[in-house]
């Protein structure tokens, strides 16, 4: 764009343009770059080329050539992301998240407007109030944006009648009510000819309310600046040599000055600021959105992640939540399943434990749902590996707003706001147990583990488990085999094979074979246990050195042969579906400790090295 | 005001991208958005020096007064400075007139990236583009994932919410991370300006030997630009919008010689900066399809 000078005073506004297929975004969004006059020479003449080539409007402009960016989407006349754009008026600086209404793009309107504090909702004059538009506004108040305008397009095919858009606004008053919009503004337009975008219209004489730039340039949507307490997450530790230990972040909330009390979360610990500084030097003070770095009157411990808050009205700290969660991925929530949570500065495991409902973006009717899919959105319960600092999403975006990352794909797989702590996690301790878990191993004088044995079925795991166990209580071990045969018919008699159910199943397994090896058992745990994920959270549970993964590894032909129980023949017909090998996938383990393959190596020799691995400190 | 913002911003970015990294580096092309990115760089992680060497790809093809400007910066720094030369294409002679602007630019600064980011291992890479320099990177996340091979694929790209990163990676993959994606060309002046980072003195205009190609002056800077038969170069008042090599990059005529001058001259200047790069211009899209194949 060719750079304007713009008034200092007025902060940046960040926006988020919402409507339909056609609705006019693109010509609208187009005419306030032209307009604002943000377009180069050059730009104009290859958009003059352009519109030749692939534009609707004949041998005119079509502005909306120049928001469309990737060249794939051009060719197929749709755009498919979030694009930003920046513009400037003589008053403002502008950034527009440009993004796609199609109901499959909740995600992409979900990211423009995380940093958005204002939405556009753009709403076509000939068709009147759409389900686009409830969805479009359902997710910017989730998202939380405060500040909407109702921008009624196309009013030129409607011969510019004032009460074509009095209806429109009427029909949208309950929604913009429901979703708590603080300003709304209902502005009549015509994008393509120019009406009331940067001038007044003068075939809408009845419309005395601001044009859309006038509004845009006025409007004054910042968070509570500068409210709250402080709070400043901690994003790296500077240490450049032995005299300095600098913290740095951006500060989230409230403001600080040198000398103030702050507590460090989630330890608890409470000290005081030494010096607030930047590059220039030692600050006063510093306030909401500063980047800094704190110096600390003591020797505390601070790594990133922990929060540095006001001491007198620190932040709360818990370990589960209830939230909203919009899923990202093309893969399914898995509840049980954990994800890695991303929230400000922190890292965690985290796992849904429930969901409470779906909400229908159309509608915001409350489904009961088992999983969510690409572009659904529910209200979850979430248990996390550690007690984290926070503030609900409606308090404070940066506190509250995570994301959930797939563990195996590294995806970005969620995206979540805090509604409330389910509980406070200075409630949850373990009741410190006099007889613990190193007394009763000394009494039973071993060491408690657990051999997780995983392939495929047939693969000769439980002979393995069997011999071993055999051989175990031979030398006078203590030990308990779990397999499908003793967990499916009883503890997990309410699972199917469904994915969810087989996570549940492991889940369940897993903790127990936990629960027993804090009773001291050596524990054999049986089970064709498919995916990475599950076995991956089997071992975060065992202390290190405590979880053997052992793969039983023969060719799926092998094992098809053998077929003991006649389950390959039946999957094959059909009759059992979710198999693995068959119909459901088997991931390989990248790293067991111990690799047998029982197509080669005969059970004698297997067993051989299974005792020799438990022998391995 | 929004230049506090948008500092406060990039700060943020390099230090989160800087926390999740097992080797980053910065990539310094010595133009202003590099120099912007490096004094940001510089306050983010102040008073340490920035944990991370900067990187040049050199083409051999850069102005004389560009390899001045890169040794007083990494000195005034204190950051280690790797260049990396495509010595293939060195050895093949590969060069603008000869072979062509676009396979010049590929095998001597795509190709030659590729090989500077492999030989050392990097995994996440700083950058100093702008979404507001070409459509095509008005899409273009913060932090960028790039496949094995560095390849770019749209349909992998990870969103962005909030001001959340996500710079996991697989083995393989790597990061390209964009502190300054929400600057424009004005930012970047106004920031100059504001903050006195030193910048290359062909951004300001001076009496300079050019010859006129293909609409654009270009600058003689050195013997090795071929003349064509009767071609005079001619002393103009001339500066430079973007910097690259210097056989591809066109001059403007200006008399703004001083930093305010530029800065009165660019906020009413018609033509966006690209136009004097020549190679964006091959084809519609060219931007995209060259980052497709790992062009940063
Ligand atoms: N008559 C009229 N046509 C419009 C108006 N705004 C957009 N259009 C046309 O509607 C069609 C779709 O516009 P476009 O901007 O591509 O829609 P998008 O899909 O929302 O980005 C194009 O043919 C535009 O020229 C308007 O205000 N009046």
């Amino acid at each position: 764009m060719p750079p304007q000078a713009p008034a200092p005073e007025k902060p940046l506004l960040r926006f988020i343009t919402c409507g339909s297929v056609d609705d006019g975004k693109s010509t609208l969004i187009g005419r306030l770059l032209h307009e604002s006059k943000c377009l180069f020479e050059d730009q104009l003449d290859a958009l003059a080329r352009d519109s030749k080539q692939f534009g609707t409007q004949g041998e005119a402009i079509d502005f909306a050539l120049l928001v469309d960016g990737l060249q794939a989407e051009r060719e197929q006349g749709i755009t498919i992301d979030v694009a930003y754009r920046f513009f400037a008026s003589a008053a403002r600086r502008f950034i527009v998240a440009d993004t796609p209404g199609h109901e499959q793009y909740t995600r992409n309107m979900a990211t423009g407007a995380s940093t958005a504090d204002l939405a556009i909702l753009l709403v076509d004059a000939r068709k009147g109030l759409l389900t686009q538009t409830r969805r479009h506004a359902r997710i910017a108040g989730m998202m939380g944006i405060r500040h909407a305008v109702l921008a009624v397009n196309k009013m030129d095919l409607m011969g510019c009648d004032q009460g074509v858009f009095d209806a429109i606004v009427e029909a949208f008053r309950p929604v913009a009510e429901e979703q708590g919009f603080r300003t709304l503004q209902a502005i009549p337009l015509s994008a393509l000819e120019g009406d009331n975008v940067v001038a007044p219209s003068a075939r809408m004489p009845w419309y005395a309310g601001p044009t859309l730039m006038a509004h845009l340039e006025a409007i004054d949507a910042a968070p509570e600046a500068g409210g709250g307490a402080f709070r400043m997450p901690v994003q790296w530790v500077n240490r450049p040599n032995l005299d300095f230990r600098g913290f740095c972040g951006r500060v989230a909330q409230g403001e600080i000055r040198p000398g103030d009390p702050v507590r460090i979360l989630p330890s608890g610990v409470s000290t005081r600021v030494k010096a607030v500084l930047a590059w220039e030097g030692g600050l006063d003070r510093a306030g909401q959105g500063d980047s800094i770095t704190l110096t600390l009157a003591d020797e505390v411990d601070v790594s990133r992640g922990d929060l540095i808050a006001a001491d007198q009205d620190p932040a709360p700290v818990s370990d589960q939540f209830e939230a909203q969660l919009l899923w990202m991925s093309e893969q399914p929530l898995v509840p049980g399943r954990p994800y890695l949570l991303k929230l400000h500065a922190q890292e965690v495991t985290a796992t849904v434990t429930a969901i409470k409902h779906r909400v229908d973006a159309d509608t915001g009717a409350r489904l009961a749902a088992r999983t969510l899919q690409l572009n659904e959105i529910g209200r979850v319960n979430l248990s996390l590996s550690r007690p984290v600092p926070f503030e609900p999403y409606a308090t404070n975006r940066i506190l509250g707003g995570f994301i959930l990352i797939d563990k195996l794909t590294f995806d970005t797989a969620g995206a979540g706001m805090i509604d409330f702590a389910l509980r406070r996690a200075t409630n949850i301790h373990w009741q410190a147990l006099e007889v613990d878990r190193a007394a009763r191993a000394r009494l039973m004088g071993q060491r408690p583990r657990c051999v997780w044995f995983t392939g495929l079925s047939g693969s000769g795991k439980s002979t393995l488990a069997n011999l071993l166990e055999k051989r175990l209580h031979a030398e006078g071990r203590h030990t308990f085999v779990l397999d499908g045969d003793n967990v499916r018919h009883g503890l997990n008699r309410d699972l199917g094979f469904a994915e969810a159910d087989r996570v549940e199943n492991i889940r369940r397994v897993a903790e127990v074979a936990k629960l027993m090896t804090d009773a001291g058992l050596l524990v054999l745990v049986s089970f064709i246990s498919p995916f990475r994920s599950e076995r991956q959270m089997a071992r975060e549970l065992f202390g290190p050195g405590d979880f053997l993964e052992v793969f039983v590894d023969a060719p799926l032909d092998a094992c098809e042969r053998r077929d003991v129980k006649g389950l390959y023949a039946k999957a094959r017909r059909g009759e059992l579906r979710n198999f693995t090998g068959i119909d459901s996938p088997y991931e390989p383990p990248e790293h067991p400790e111990l690799h047998l393959r029982t197509a080669t190596e005969d059970p004698e020799a297997c067993l051989a090295r299974l005792v020799a691995l438990l022998e391995t400190p | 005001m929004h230049l506090k913002f948008l500092e406060a911003e990039s700060i943020e970015i390099l230090r989160e991208a800087v926390a999740g990294a097992r080797r980053p580096v910065m990539l310094y092309s010595i133009g202003k958005d590099s120099s912007v990115m490096l004094h940001l760089a510089r306050k983010a992680f102040h008073p340490a020096t920035p944990p991370f060497p900067l990187l040049h790809v050199d083409t051999t093809w850069k102005f004389k007064e560009m390899y001045a400007h890169r040794a007083r910066m990494a000195a005034e720094s204190g950051m280690t400075l790797l260049t990396h030369t495509n010595q293939e294409g060195v050895a093949a002679g590969v060069n603008p007139f000869t072979h062509g602007s676009s396979y010049h630019t590929d095998v001597m600064k795509t190709q030659a990236l590729k090989q500077a980011l492999d030989l050392h291992g990097f995994d996440v890479v700083f950058g100093g583009a702008r979404r507001d320099e070409e459509k095509s990177r008005a899409k273009e996340r913060v932090c960028s994932l790039r496949s094995a091979g560095h390849r770019w694929d749209p349909k992998r790209q990870r969103p962005e919410l909030w001001n959340l990163y996500n710079t996991r990676l697989r083995e393989g993959e790597t990061l390209r991370v964009f502190p300054i994606s929400n600057w424009t060309e004005a930012d970047i002046w106004e920031y100059i300006r504001a903050e006195d980072i030193p910048i290359v003195p062909l951004y300001l205009a001076k009496a300079r030997p050019v010859v006129s190609r293909s609409g654009a002056w270009i600058m003689v800077d050195d013997e090795r630009l071929p003349l064509e038969p009767g071609e005079q170069p001619e002393l103009r008042m001339v500066r430079f919008r973007t910097l690259g090599c210097y056989p591809l990059t066109g001059a403007i005529e200006s008399t703004a010689a001083t930093l305010d001058e530029v800065i009165a001259e660019t906020l009413g200047a018609r033509m966006s900066e690209r136009q004097g790069r020549l190679i964006d211009s091959d084809q519609p899209g060219s931007m995209e399809r060259k980052k497709q194949e790992g062009y940063f």
